[in-house]
């Protein structure tokens, strides 16, 4: 009988499938378009690029894997880097414990749970803008509330050692509101029997989140780790529009790096080799970053 | 005993959501504080958290003065655009993946999601040099046209279009309709939410791009909200009541369009993050 019934299904697909060739085609070619032209196409030229010394403009010049040769001995790539990483330092955890505890509390307090919820995603739909130049007027240093409160009158954004603590602080701000949400569906997934199990022996408070809470609710902030590593890697704007990469570039971070090299230099080659390292980084961090975390699951 | 560290948890937590709730708010309560007073007042010596002069001077001042209107429709057309076109083609290639059979289907797909692992921030250079090469510099085809590849939109639709029961589909096979008809006036109707949800994140997602904006413009007239209000500075200068009256008024759209589907806002974040897990 199940013989019969997979032969049928079989037989049932085979002209099918002539016939949905077309309108397969059809639907897909306007999409396959845009992926080729401004997705497959400059995937493949950045690493044509990157052979090459070809102006911003112009393509020029094969000269092998010389951009690659100069860029593992370039201090101004590896410092950028660092910068990269020291920002990620900054924001990964910080941005992921307190999306936990924002959770937490939404889920507890149910009756305001939508304004809770809304004070702390809010700033996530905003542009980014909107938060460079609120934190610019409030760190700025004579008049800003910020100096207000603390005292003294450091021009925070212009600090060696404040400047990118400071603006990773500016991010937290931002977008804490998606970790937040993540964590939230993470929790309502909790079955409630669980808890009224655990509640009935007798658990409470904190032995109730470490019993129950916390074991079901690993794997997802362990995908908000991730999440929040490859996004916190990818930071430009806010350091490129409230610090300039600097001050002496000690917040230039790598896609800052690469588009001054593009952009300002006009050198899109060596531009092009930066970017495929940035890549190498972003990709290798987020496999290792996946691994880990099934190991510990 | 049990009793009383449960009500210290409780207060401990009150006390957190209080203050957490009270520093979220407080930035874009500052920004109105600072953009509803004279510009005088922002730099005085004395300080105060409320104005001592209530105005809208400085909010009328940002709409005459600067580019902001035609910032504003710019963001509005190019948001629009975006999320209008990245619906069309992805519900059409969702739906392909999703239901029809044809060959080197495995492998379109994906190649559709290696757009997941590479950063969009490494193809700058080349995309530019792309649009450099198209005339599509400084234009709304060149803002546009980068922003409506969207995979994660496509898989979202797809895994929606897998958990449809099959017997939909058949039952209007069996009516001799064609796939295109069948997309239509089977699986869209029914996938009215998802839909929504989808093409207000893009919304909002085309609305705060800021990186593609600020590489392929550069005249004033084709800025966008996120990039025109960081040349704030140049069109009024240090007036700090201005530039919150801007800030505010550039976030007034999406702060409302997140207050106004606040439930679909959430789920399209969600459906469009959970699937890196």
């Amino acid at each position: 009988m199940e013989m019969l019934a997979s032969n049928t299904t079989a037989t049932a697909v085979r002209p099918q499938a002539r016939r949905e060739g077309l309108p397969a085609a059809l639907l897909l070619a306007p999409f396959a378009l845009v992926f080729l032209l401004f997705f497959l196409a400059p995937a493949a030229q950045t690493f044509y690029l990157s052979l090459t010394e070809s102006s911003l403009t112009r393509t020029s010049g094969f000269v092998g894997l010389a951009n690659y040769a100069t860029l593992v001995q370039d201090p101004s790539f590896w410092a950028s880097l660092g910068t990269t990483f020291y920002f990620a330092l900054l924001t990964v955890i910080p941005l992921t414990a307190l999306g936990l505890v924002m959770a937490l509390l939404v889920h507890r307090f149910v009756r305001v749970q939508g304004w809770l919820q809304g004070a702390f995603f809010l700033p996530y739909v905003l542009p980014i803008s909107v938060m460079t130049l609120i934190a610019d007027w409030m760190l700025q240093p004579s008049s800003g509330v910020i100096n207000h409160l603390v005292g003294g009158q450091r021009a925070w954004l212009s600090d060696v050692h404040w400047a990118l603590p400071v603006v990773a602080i500016g991010t937290v701000w931002w977008t804490v509101g998606f970790n937040m949400l993540m964590l939230l569906a993470g929790l309502r997934n909790i079955p409630a029997e669980l808890y009224e199990a655990a509640a009935l022996d007798g658990a409470r408070g904190f032995t109730l989140f470490r019993a129950i809470t916390w074991p079901a609710l690993k794997p997802v902030v362990g995908t908000a780790l991730l999440l929040q590593l490859i996004a916190s890697l990818k930071v430009f704007g806010q350091t490129y529009i409230l610090t300039s990469g600097g001050p002496y570039n000690t917040s230039r971070v790598t896609l800052h790096y690469m588009y001054e090299t593009a952009f300002t230099q006009s050198d899109a080659g060596y531009a092009a080799a930066v970017a495929m390292a940035f890549m190498f980084v972003v990709i290798a961090l987020s496999l290792l970053a996946r691994a880990l975390a099934k190991r510990a699951a | 005993m049990k009793g009383r560290s449960q009500l210290g948890w409780t207060i401990v937590a009150i006390a957190a959501a209080v203050l957490l709730a009270a520093l979220w708010a407080f930035p874009l309560l500052w920004a109105a504080s600072t953009a509803l007073r004279p510009e005088h007042e922002t730099v005085s010596s004395v300080f105060h958290w409320l104005p001592q002069t209530w105005t809208l001077d400085a909010f009328r001042k940002t709409l005459v003065a600067g580019n902001m209107p035609r910032w504003l429709f710019n963001s509005a057309l190019v948001s629009l655009l975006v999320t209008l076109v990245t619906m069309a083609l992805s519900l059409g290639a969702a739906y392909a993946f999703s239901q029809l059979r044809f060959r080197g289907r495995g492998i379109l797909f994906g190649l559709a999601m290696l757009a997941f692992l590479l950063p969009f921030e490494a193809l700058l250079v080349p995309l530019f040099r792309t649009m450099h090469q198209l005339g599509l510099i400084n234009s709304y085809a060149g803002l546009v046209l980068p922003q409506v590849v969207s995979p994660v939109v496509i898989y979202v639709f797809k895994q929606f279009f897998d958990a449809i029961p099959a017997d939909f589909r058949e039952a209007a096979v069996m009516d001799g309709a064609n796939p295109l008809r069948i997309l239509w006036s089977v699986y869209l109707p029914i996938s009215g939410n998802i839909v929504w949800a989808m093409a207000i994140v893009t919304f909002i997602g085309a609305w705060n791009n800021f990186l593609w904006p600020f590489i392929i413009v550069t005249s004033n007239d084709m800025m966008t909200i996120p990039l025109g209000l960081t040349q704030t500075y140049d069109a009024f200068g240090v007036r700090y009541a201005q530039l919150m009256a801007a800030a505010l008024l550039g976030a007034l759209p999406v702060a409302l369009a997140y207050i106004a589907f606040q439930r679909r806002v959430t789920q399209g974040f969600l459906a469009a993050s959970g699937l890196k897990g």
